[in-house]
């Protein structure tokens, strides 16, 4: 037991038999504060003052230097109208449905792959979470070099097995978004896997063994009772893609910063100009919560569409 | 049948084997390119991942245009710093949510965990505006203390409650009756016993602010105090395509987290596997 404490408590003790009941509650209550409030004081200035602040400086004009000018709405309204945000919009939704439906798939062969007692699989775990570790901005640089279509890699592996003309990859309006998606399905993948071995580990195995003895093959056992099982699994990890998606910053800040002709610019990267480049603050700000507000509604939808589908008993 | 199955580990291996080379690839290529001298990169074939001849001048030369050692050193303490105070105060909100009695003690709990749904982009500009007020622009404070009041750090006293409800209550209630302080039995019953949960969190924390790029990149630009991240992007920008020295400052930035990846695996996955978050 605490020497320490007991020593100190056993002065007290006369004391503490004397207080009353509601003296020890107001105690209780001071002592469980003085547990919270160093982080409530930190999360109070940095995370909800910071909110309304937020919200406040999206109605107005503000470029730091000079006071902030009050204009209303006047931000908003000009989000749907600014082509640059409508192009960075759709940019988003290409890498949703370019990386998001994949990565899944990725992730959840890979776990089902590596879900068994072989020798050396801790190995191939490691190595296929690995990327998920490090660095957007340095991996990207590497990246950056793969995807050099004069020096880089990938193009020396594809003229090595005879594609004569391959795609300037990062400089081509065609090919820098699947280049980006290549890059994020890659990094990102492991990551889900981790997750999913999770869920596999809590399917029962009586499960598995009920289906064999109905017959099941392999197949149909992993279309019958792992991917339904895995549902929940599978609804997190989408939503945590689709904001990943949406957060896309670091990648295109070392790779393209936007280029070529916007093609790979990103809403957050849009934002970030427009705050720490341009010193927009209001109307970076009106777009941050833009932003916010079409993740919340996406994360609202897929929780729905979830629980309509157990109400019909899937 | 016995042929069938050994023919199906054979071929599993053989993708499992693939995959691994894809992922590892990048990592080999960026590390073998460091240690090969300029006309190599820029003439030899970019298949050959042989250094030929292997040479040190790429990592004298990175460590020589900027002070990368101080990158390194300040990425280090930002990754010591912020996790340590965000664990020590995660934990004694968790055991005051875990434990202790008041009113409004779920409401609160609740108003907390909502900060983890709130995108980082969201507090981005206000935080700088405020930092910019306090005078803390190009200083240390600006860069660890507004990190550790995040999500990140109501992440961690969510996790921690999850541990702490697991701890049984008796060893605390003898503690109580001897007398102790809730003070008391929090440093000397719930921390020691909640090591694997600390250790954990630490590795997570030291990931994520090792990594993190936006807010240092946004209010330092006093190149002394720049973490890992910010100097790579700096240097990137400075020594413009110098695939040479690039690849040895990327290696040098990568290797430390491989490292402690290697060591301490199963806390990494500990992160993801006992809540499907893990620090993002």
């Amino acid at each position: 037991m605490c020497h320490a404490c007991k020593k100190a408590a056993n002065g007290r003790d006369g004391m503490m038999r004397s207080l009353d009941r509601s003296q020890r509650q107001v105690r209780q209550t001071l002592t469980a504060w003085s547990f919270i409030l160093p982080s409530l004081i930190g999360l109070g200035i940095f995370v909800y003052g910071s909110l309304v602040y937020s919200l406040y400086i999206s109605f107005t004009s503000w470029d730091l230097l000079t006071p902030a000018k009050w204009v209303g709405f006047a931000n908003y309204a000009r989000v749907f109208r600014d082509e640059t945000f409508i192009q960075c919009l759709y940019n988003t939704v290409y890498f949703v449905v370019a990386i998001v439906p994949l990565g899944i798939v990725f992730a959840m062969a890979m776990a089902m792959a590596l879900n068994k007692q072989l020798p050396g699989i801790g190995f191939f775990r490691a190595a296929y979470y690995m990327p998920s570790i490090t660095s957007t901005i340095a991996i990207g640089m590497v990246w950056l070099w793969i995807f050099n279509p004069d020096q880089g890699v990938l193009n020396a592996l594809l003229k090595l097995i005879g594609v004569s003309n391959p795609p300037r990859w990062l400089e081509s309006r065609v090919w820098a978004k699947p280049a980006l998606s290549i890059m994020r399905l890659w990094q990102v993948s492991g990551y889900y896997m981790i997750m999913y071995l999770s869920g596999l580990q809590n399917i029962p195995n009586e499960l598995y063994e009920a289906a064999e003895i109905d017959g099941a093959t392999g197949w149909q056992k992993t279309k019958y009772v792992t991917v339904p099982l895995l549902s929940n699994t599978t609804l997190f990890a989408t939503i945590m893609l689709i904001i990943e998606v949406f957060n896309l910053f670091e990648a295109v800040y070392v790779m393209t910063e936007g280029r070529p002709g916007g093609s790979t610019n990103t809403i957050l990267y849009y934002i970030y100009a427009q705050a720490f480049q341009r010193y927009r603050m209001g109307y970076a700000s009106a777009m941050a919560w833009v932003l916010f507000v079409i993740l919340f509604v996406i994360t609202l939808i897929q929780f729905a569409a979830r629980r309509r589908k157990e109400e019909i008993g899937f | 049948m016995k042929r069938k199955k050994r023919l199906h580990i054979a071929a599993l291996y053989a993708i499992l084997i693939l995959v691994a080379i894809v992922m590892i690839f990048p990592f080999v290529w960026s590390v073998t390119a460091s240690f090969k001298t300029s006309r190599q990169i820029y003439g030899g074939n970019p298949l050959d991942l042989i250094p030929n001849p292997a040479t040190l001048n790429n990592y004298r030369k990175a460590l020589s245009v900027l002070p990368f050692h101080r990158f390194l050193l300040n990425s280090l303490m930002l990754a010591s710093i912020v996790p340590i105070a965000s664990i020590t105060l995660a934990s004694m909100a968790a055991y005051s949510f875990a434990r202790l009695q008041f009113k409004g003690r779920d409401f609160i709990f609740m108003l907390l965990l909502g900060v983890m749904m709130l995108p980082g982009h969201v507090t981005l500009i206000p935080r700088y505006a405020l930092v910019r007020k306090l005078g803390w622009i190009n200083k240390y404070t600006a860069l660890i203390i507004p990190p550790i009041f995040g999500a990140g750090l109501v992440f961690n006293i969510f996790f921690m409650r999850q541990h702490f409800l697991s701890i049984p209550r008796e060893l605390e209630e003898a503690a109580l009756i001897d007398g102790c302080s809730s003070w008391g039995v929090w440093r000397n019953i719930i921390m020691p016993n909640s090591k694997p949960a600390i250790a954990t969190l630490a590795i997570i924390g030291f990931k994520t602010e090792w990594n993190s790029f936006l807010w240092p990149n946004v209010v330092i630009n006093d190149f002394l105090k720049m973490p890992i991240q910010v100097g790579l992007t700096y240097l990137q920008t400075n020594v413009q395509s110098s695939w040479d020295i690039l690849m040895a400052a990327t290696t040098l930035s990568i290797i430390p987290l491989i490292v402690i990846f290697m060591c301490f695996q199963r806390y990494f996955m500990a992160g993801i596997l006992t809540t499907g978050l893990g620090g993002r």
